[in-house]
């Protein structure tokens, strides 16, 4: 093998390695999560609508959704594997210490996570073999369970943030753990429903620009319009609430985080009357390029330009997030695009409340059409936000992402391995939801016998499972 | 028995059950493999297609459980195995990432995409396991130093690790194969029984020849489990040999009534032997299950949990078997 290294192959740079591999393969999760938290419900809206006035159509689309969620759902059980081997093979020093109050909620997921799991094929054999209504209740308990899943894992995730429940032993690890408190730290229930809207936020606008973009290419019957209308409806009613939500959430973060709040702000200097920055970078204790509000972070924070916020020279060196540029940014592109998506939904609403139908202009689609993309970057930003803005640390205050990592070396080989192959599963499930598409659009009529993961087949078999 | 000793049995149930319902799943994957192109191979696949669509991802959840609840019951244990082993480890999730795509996505396209997919599929349905073999052979053999940090490479390259490797597969191939031939009788095919009922029996002297060249290499590198395998464990290793046995001779006659309950009890009898003779270690001769057992309270929240998640799921479970075996509405 030829000489070479990648560039800083010391300890830190492994350090680098393993966060950009297990910040990849979370952000890549993430996505799939969200379907796993979302899409049933969509799904079960188009059932109810279905079922309730004998809505072929809106069966249809039920039925079809439903495969959709089968394909998603095991990709993400996939990824999802691999992010429980990467707490080991990458944090072990924080697994060592902090396993047992880190793990708690972990174990409540499993549950959730089998539960989703065993319900979805039963929906899914249940389109055949279970009556009415009957079925529409069978897939009830994936939307719950789905649920319960992302409050557990996100409370696991707000527990590294604001850890709590637990004290620290004589031998630095875990001792008297109290469960309920390690659940329901300060940021679990903010952290949770947070990311809950925007699970639905990302499913609706995601699946509602493939129905976008197919009626921008004419496709405008009534199966394309109710199949944008439901996921858009969904996201629509979500876009304001997600934007209080926001609010309290950075509130919650600026009294219990204040590292993170000074970051995301970019507040250098500590004190009351701080202004607004909109954009630009943060350096050398200040912001250049950005648009200010005077006053206005303060505001924000606590009401009043008398609010004093903390500022990162209160924080030790070693203790602030060392990008603060990046989480700003961050912070701001999941702020803007929540605020376009709001818009979104408010032109939606003037005109349906106007004429019941969708504004004319084919620029309504073409902005639906980018509304998808919108909300999963802003999920991005706003999980780059809380992941990176809780650096140095793994568990705020505890340990430090570098006491943590593993000492093995070659992460940065792993990480681009791991790159490509998470590209081309991407590609892949991409490529697999589009034939599925082409296929249903060319059998209009009679559905066709499309095979999912968990689907029965096609002609009657005995499928005793092993 | 403590509360850590407990928490270790529900660890163990989690093993046992990814061990028969992922090994079955990984070595169907291993059938699809070797079904080559013919008319026959194409209908193999289709059966084992039927066999593991329904539950492919649920039989892996088990995965899930066993990590999890190992690295928060267990924590000590969980990082000095991660860190000793990552190199097997993380060869064995790549495996399972390439498994779980290739599966979903050979079932959603079809066409051209279908044939590397499939190859995809089986290979890595080989590889993981392998691994996972490596692993657990690993800390059987008392690699695993109490703080974690031993040797990468060879922790897992010795006799025993390698071998216990090839007891997956075989292992794995082989209760894949005793399902097949029960979903194949299932399903009316005599000629597609017969076929997995020679591949049962080619697979159970592969796993057979692979476990007695384990107990040699158990002699020489993992002398704790040997003597505790033919002190403790005896009653567990003969009711295996029994429960192999007795479905050979099942085989032999063309009897598939009582195959899997045999098959399945003597590949468990297994496990739990290993647990028997590694008792009271969790890393064997480096980590006594008390040692590496977490906070009392997270002890006891995983016991609950565990009871919780069996009135939940096997209810569930039930209602999802009663529906793959009914017919459609329509």
């Amino acid at each position: 093998m030829p000489d070479f290294t990648f560039p800083l192959a010391d300890a830190g740079s492994n350090l680098l390695a393993a966060r950009y591999q297990m910040g990849f393969t979370l952000g890549f999760h993430i996505v799939l999560a969200s379907f796993g938290v979302a899409f049933p419900a969509v799904m079960l809206i188009a059932e109810y609508r279905g079922r309730r006035s004998g809505d072929e159509d809106a069966l249809r689309l039920a039925r079809r959704w439903s495969k959709a969620v089968a394909v998603l759902f095991a990709v993400g059980a996939v990824s999802g594997t691999v992010l429980s081997f990467e707490f080991g093979l990458l944090w072990p020093g924080m697994m060592n210490r902090f396993g047992d109050a880190f793990g708690i909620a972990f174990a409540i997921e499993g549950i959730f996570f089998f539960l989703e799991a065993i319900f979805i094929a039963i929906y899914i054999y249940g389109w055949k073999r279970l009556p009415g209504w009957a079925h529409f209740w069978s897939g009830v308990p994936i939307a719950i369970s789905g649920i319960g899943g992302a409050l557990s894992v996100i409370a696991a995730n707000a527990w590294m943030n604001t850890p709590d429940g637990f004290s620290v032993g004589a031998d630095g690890r875990v001792a008297d753990v109290r469960p309920l408190d390690v659940i329901f730290n300060t940021s679990t229930f903010h952290e949770f429903v947070h990311m809950w809207v925007a699970a639905y936020l990302v499913t609706g606008f995601l699946v509602a620009s493939v129905y976008a973009v197919a009626m921008l290419r004419g496709r405008r019957d009534r199966y394309h319009r109710l199949g944008f209308l439901i996921p858009f409806t969904v996201a629509a009613i979500a876009a304001p609430v997600q934007i209080v939500v926001g609010d309290f959430a950075a509130r919650d973060v600026f009294e219990d985080q204040p590292a993170k709040f000074a970051a995301m702000e970019c507040v250098y200097e500590s004190g009351d009357d701080q202004a607004e920055h909109l954009g630009g970078i943060c350096t050398d204790g200040e912001v250049k390029g950005s648009i200010s509000i005077p006053g206005g972070d303060s505001l924000l924070a606590g009401f009043s330009t008398g609010t004093d916020v903390t500022g990162l020279d209160s924080i030790a060196a070693d203790d602030q997030p060392p990008t603060p540029t990046t989480i700003h940014l961050a912070f701001d592109a999941m702020v803007g695009l929540g605020f376009a998506m709001l818009a979104l939904a408010g032109w939606f609403a003037v005109a349906w409340r106007r004429k019941r139908d969708l504004p004319a202009t084919p620029w309504f689609l073409r902005a639906s059409a980018a509304a998808g993309a919108a909300a999963v970057l802003a999920l991005e930003c706003g999980w780059m936000v809380t992941e990176i803005g809780r650096q140095p640390w793994i568990v705020h205050g505890f340990m430090r992402v570098e006491d943590a990592v593993t000492p093995a070396q070659g992460i940065w080989w792993v990480f681009a391995f791991t790159l490509l192959i998470y590209v081309g599963l991407g590609l892949m499930a991409g490529v697999v939801l589009r034939g599925m598409a082409r296929r249903w659009r060319e059998a209009e009529v009679a559905e066709p016998e499309l095979e999912a993961p968990y689907s029965p087949p096609p002609t009657r078999a005995p499928e005793a499972a092993p | 028995m403590s509360k850590a000793d407990a928490v270790a049995a529900i660890l163990w149930i989690g093993v046992t059950l990814y061990a028969v319902f992922g090994g079955a799943d990984f070595g169907a994957g291993m059938w699809d493999l070797l079904a080559g192109r013919g008319e026959r191979g194409e209908r193999a696949r289709a059966l084992i297609d039927r066999s593991i669509a329904p539950v492919w991802e649920a039989n892996h959840v088990w995965l899930i459980f066993v990590l999890v609840v190992l690295w928060t019951a267990f924590p000590p244990a969980f990082s000095a195995v991660m860190t000793t082993l990552y190199i097997p480890l993380a060869l064995a999730a790549l495996g399972i990432v390439l498994r779980g795509s290739g599966f979903a996505f050979r079932h959603a396209l079809p066409g051209p995409v279908r044939g590397p997919a499939t190859r995809v599929f089986g290979v890595s349905s080989l590889l993981t396991p392998f691994f996972m073999g490596t692993v657990v052979g690993a800390i059987a053999s008392g690699e695993v130093p109490a703080d974690g940090g031993g040797d990468p490479t060879s922790s897992w390259t010795g006799v025993f690790p390698l071998v216990t490797g090839a007891l997956f597969v075989a292992t794995s191939a082989y209760l894949a194969a005793v399902f097949l031939v029960r979903d194949a009788g299932a399903a009316g095919d005599r000629d597609l029984q017969r076929y997995f009922a020679r591949r049962t029996l080619a697979a159970a002297v592969v796993a057979g020849a692979a476990a007695l060249g384990g107990i040699f290499a158990l002699h020489s590198d993992a002398r704790f489990v040997y003597d505790g395998l033919t002190s403790d464990g005896v009653p567990l290793v003969i009711l295996s040999g029994i429960c192999g046995l007795g479905a050979l001779a099942l085989l032999a006659r063309g009897i598939t009534r009582g195959l899997r309950p045999l098959a399945v009890g003597a590949v468990v009898a297994v496990i739990w032997g290993f647990f028997v003779a590694q008792y009271p270690y969790m890393v064997p001769e480096s980590l006594t299950i008390e040692d590496a057992a977490g906070a009392s309270a997270t002890l006891t929240e995983v016991i609950v949990v565990f009871l919780v998640a069996g009135v939940v799921c096997l209810p569930s479970l039930g209602l999802l078997y009663v529906l793959s075996q009914r017919r459609a509405l329509e």
